[in-house]
């Protein structure tokens, strides 16, 4: 049963240009009007119960899906829903979230838990809030939300700086379940963590994963960790999807060119000295995208078609994936016949 | 075959609310021309407070207590301030995890390189960006000439990390200390700047401390590798052994700890606990309360070896648990 | 992930840190910082000692030199050290009107004392208002108050008053209002600066995504995280004020001669600067001098130890 539907998102952010720049522009006949596209056209659907997850590098656009995902931010076009109703709204200038059912966990634990306030009231405060939790039952909750992430439930009394980095980004996962979320959205929830923190952190999302039937959304550029808990992968490149497929899948055989590249220059333990190899050239900036398929500059097998048509995304042997390779060829061939 | 990079009982400290914290703790290793050494621990560990300590970098209320620092056999904790800085950038050069920390933002690159090279070499400002110019070249930037103009905003966060390397390379140091210069980037240009650096570190001939938490990246890119815990050396060797038969439980825990290494969806094997406060370490080994191995002897003796492979543990992962 | 210079950062990654470290230890912690300092330590105390005084002044002071039954024109002019008809001895001498020197500048100082906190208070509250909704909502709301904001920080706060003052009239209601608009502005651009930077924060975005209504976001989480330099901004504020009350008695249109004021005290002793008579004017100049620099010395080691770099 989908639960999460993302249908058409693209979303754009431009600097806003002031008298000043405007008459600046005019002098210099420059435009500095900028709009960023930073997502272009996202189509996904996350089951009940599933992980997906999000992997790219920087400007690939996966955290600002996140945010829309969680409400954060509103989409330019298209439409975000969970279980048919929008997730989000946007109301002159400002974004108005609509339901408590999608939370995220961010990436800092150290930025995301408030400074001055006690981590039993920063769980509380939410299900409180909104109705969910009595006054009377609100500190047997708290203590026993500690308790399944796997923390004393005395600390609720404590300011988060008394806590080390991995037991924070439990306590930022308490907080998120204590609303009763039906989809959680983790954007690098464990990227700043030390490698032995990160085995726990990660141990225990699967063990909640288990117990609770969560479906999540998990963020990340660690291919090893996604890997290792996501149950589907949608590879992002540059604001666009370039390849959806289930983990097992992916993993066995990356089919676009930008994932098999990106495979090849992950360092890896064991494989010996300087195995792998790079990707070549510069992430393009999303102010200023290549024209056709975005990975075309990059890619070793960039025909004539990939300059000027944008790939879309298809059914492959296996899972999707956005190359001309998978669609009658990049033009190359005909050149070279 | 002489060391370049040789510290000897390396000892750096912080004077906190609750008394003077060690850091670093009696740490000793040494690098050939030519080799790459990863030095490898979390956060806490010492690691990064050893590359500052190896410059002579720690201010107040840190102080570095004791050990040498020798770089082509001179040691630079003896030097004067003054030589001390002469020996800096010249024979031994440091790049940081945030280029920026190098970079001067309002200076194009090219004058600051040039002013780089000036600071030791008497030449004239047109050799100078010559030299800045084949130092580009080096570490695989394109059109290096069109970058000298360039100033650092408007190079890519890998391009400036590539510039910061350079800057570094300018008079042919014998070591460099990188510290986490790559972690801040994406895969893809990581990939790139690792390639770079192994293939430098053939090439030159400099010796090459390389600072970081990422076990995966040193297996990839160093010939040695040092494992710290709460400020001390707990294992070292070739990369090879260490990453495939590890004889320290702590190194063994951190390897066990990668995903890629097991199924999907199967619980990881994890270290209990969290790095100790440097304030209050336990007794005996640091390592004992999160160590599977610890009997009674690592709460009361602080652990003492060392060989070619060596662990810094009562029952190194050789050999079986007395009972 | 990187572990920093100081071992601080080692202190957070340890459950070691999660023992106890209340409040209690936390200030224990901000005076250990804070009385680094002696000059602070002094300035403190000198602090202490003059509102004591100051507040105490009816109960310490020999006569009450407002209450125009208790002088004696026999008592005018006399020198610092002399005995006057109340059968006590003048420490610091007498003004014009027989009144006891020290009595009358204890007096002044309480005046000083209330409108510095009061004005001090009022325009701190309303300088947060501003600042903390031009940084939460942004766009045109925020362009107009902070445009406001710096027009007001580009004119002298004193000539502000003064206009002020001028068309509200004398008393003590009315200089706290003009002081209040004289200064919230600096308080309005402290919350907004550091409200600006907080509000890029994850616990914001987190608080804002769960999500909790406007009102709590800015008041229990924006709010609590942008005090630390509010605080050093409002010592350095009520110096100012209290400086500024006793500017305008000075020139006249503070506070009418027969309420206590420093300003007209000095006001009124300089009359006689070119007699031999200069204790009417050195002695309240040297009380107010010496309080406004003590709130300054505090609140510049207060910034010392709130600042982040120089924590240990």
């Amino acid at each position: 049963m989908t639960l999460l539907s993302v249908e058409g998102v693209s979303k754009r952010f431009s600097k806003p240009v002031g008298a000043v720049g405007r008459l600046l522009d005019r002098i210099t006949g420059e435009n500095s009007a900028a709009t960023v596209h930073a997502l272009t056209g996202i189509d996904l659907t996350v089951d009940k119960g599933e992980v997906l997850g999000l992997v790219g590098e920087s400007g690939c656009g996966k955290s600002t899906l996140g945010r829309i995902v969680s409400g954060i931010y509103t989409p330019s076009d298209g439409r975000v829903t969970l279980a048919g109703k929008a997730v989000a709204r946007s109301s002159g200038g400002n974004v108005q979230k609509l339901t408590t059912a999608v939370q995220m966990i961010h990436q800092d634990p150290f930025a995301s838990l408030d400074p001055r306030m006690k981590v039993g009231e920063t769980i509380s405060e939410g299900p409180r809030l909104h109705g969910l939790w009595s006054a009377a039952e609100s500190g047997d909750r708290v203590r026993a939300l500690l308790e399944q992430v796997g923390l004393e439930g005395a600390y609720a009394n404590r300011l988060p700086h008394q806590f080390s980095g991995g037991q924070r980004q439990r306590i930022a996962i308490a907080r998120a379940l204590a609303m009763e979320p039906d989809l959680l959205v983790l954007d690098e929830a464990v990227a700043s963590l030390d490698v032995s923190i990160q085995a726990q952190v990660l141990n225990l999302f699967l063990d909640l994963r288990k117990r609770l039937d969560l479906t999540a959304v998990f963020i990340s550029h660690d291919l090893s960790v996604v890997r290792h808990v996501c149950d589907r992968v949608a590879i992002m490149y540059l604001g666009r999807v370039v390849e959806l497929a289930t983990a097992e899948d992916l993993y066995a055989a990356p089919a676009h060119p930008y994932t098999k590249a990106l495979f090849a220059s992950v360092p890896t333990l064991g494989t010996g000295r300087a195995a792998f190899q790079p990707i070549k050239g510069e992430i393009p900036s999303p102010l200023n995208p290549p024209k056709g398929c975005a990975f075309h500059p990059r890619c070793p097998f960039a025909g004539p078609r990939c300059k000027t048509e944008v790939p879309a995304l298809k059914p492959g042997d296996r899972g999707q994936v956005a190359c001309h390779l998978n669609d009658g060829g990049t033009g190359a061939e005909e050149i070279a016949a | 075959m002489s060391a370049a990079l040789e510290v000897r009982g390396l000892t750096t400290r912080f004077e906190t609310r609750s008394g003077w914290v060690t850091a670093v703790n009696d740490v000793s290793f040494s690098v050939s021309p030519g080799r790459i050494m990863g030095l490898v621990g979390e956060s806490g560990s010492g690691k990064s407070v050893t590359g500052f300590s190896i410059l002579g970098l720690i201010d107040k209320p840190g102080e570095i207590s004791g050990g040498e620092v020798l770089v082509d056999g001179t040691d630079l904790r003896r030097l004067s301030p003054d030589a001390l800085r002469r020996m800096r950038g010249r024979r031994v050069s440091m790049v940081f995890q945030d280029p920026m920390m190098t970079l001067n933002p309002v200076l194009r690159v090219g004058d600051q390189m040039a002013m780089a090279v000036r600071v030791h070499d008497r030449v004239s400002k047109r050799a100078a960006w010559e030299r800045a110019r084949e130092a580009l070249e080096i570490v695989g930037i394109p059109a290096p000439a069109e970058r000298l103009k360039a100033y650092p905003h408007q190079l890519s966060g890998g391009m400036r990390q590539r510039v910061a390397i350079a800057t570094a390379l300018l008079h042919r140091p014998s070591v460099i200390i990188a510290d986490e210069p790559t972690t801040a980037l994406d895969v893809s240009i990581q990939g790139q700047i690792l390639a770079e650096v192994r293939r430098l570190a053939d090439e030159t001939g400099t010796a090459i401390v390389w600072v970081t938490h990422d076990l995966a990246v040193v297996s990839s890119l160093a010939d040695d590798i040092c494992v710290m815990y709460a400020g001390r050396i707990v294992e070292s060797g070739s990369a090879g052994a260490v990453i495939a038969a590890p004889r320290h439980p702590y190194t063994r825990g951190l390897i066990d700890s990668v995903p890629s290494l097991h199924p999907p969806g199967t619980p990881l094997p994890q270290i209990p606990g969290a790095t100790p406060q440097l304030s209050h370490l336990p007794s005996g080994c640091p390592f004992r309360p999160r160590c599977p191995r610890a009997t009674d002897i690592c709460a009361t003796e602080p652990p003492r070896t060392g060989n070619a492979h060596m662990a810094l543990c009562h029952h190194p992962l050789t050999e079986e648990v007395p009972a | 992930m990187s572990d920093t210079l100081s071992p601080e950062g080692a202190t957070l990654a340890t459950p070691a840190a999660a023992k106890a470290d209340s409040r209690a230890t936390r200030l224990k912690n901000f005076w250990a910082d804070f009385s680094r300092s002696p000059v602070a330590v002094i300035s403190l105390v000198v602090i202490v000692l003059l509102a004591a005084l100051s507040f105490g002044a009816p109960w310490v002071t020999p006569q009450n030199p407002y209450d125009m039954a208790s002088l004696d024109w026999m008592d005018a002019f006399l020198h610092p050290g002399t005995e006057g008809s109340g059968g006590y001895v003048h420490l610091l001498g007498t003004d014009n009107a027989g009144r006891d020197m020290l009595s009358a500048i204890l007096y002044g100082l309480r005046t000083s004392f209330v409108i510095g906190l009061s004005a001090g208070a009022l325009a701190l509250m309303v300088g947060i208002c501003v600042g903390l909704t031009a940084a939460y909502f942004g766009g045109r709301i925020e362009s107009l108050l902070m445009r406001i904001v710096d027009l007001q920080l580009s004119m002298p706060a004193i000539l502000l008053a003064l206009v002020l003052v001028a068309m509200l009239g004398q008393g003590v209601a009315q200089i706290v209002l003009a002081l209040v608009v004289a200064q919230y502005a600096y308080f309005a651009r402290t919350t907004h600066g550091a409200a600006t930077v907080e509000r890029g924060k994850d616990y914001i975005e987190a608080a804002r995504s769960t999500p909790l209504p406007t009102r709590r976001v800015l008041f229990r989480h924006l709010l609590p995280n942008v005090l630390p330099p509010l605080i050093v901004v409002a010592t350095v504020q009520v110096a100012s004020a209290i400086a500024l009350e006793a500017t305008l008695s000075f020139l006249g249109v503070g506070l009418p001669l027969t309420e206590p004021s420093l300003g007209s005290l000095i006001s009124n002793g300089f009359k006689y600067i070119h007699t031999d008579r200069t204790w009417l004017s050195i002695y309240p100049g040297l009380f107010l001098m010496v309080t406004v620099v003590a709130i300054n010395l505090v609140g510049d080691q207060v910034r010392h130890v709130l600042d982040p770099r120089n924590q240990r």
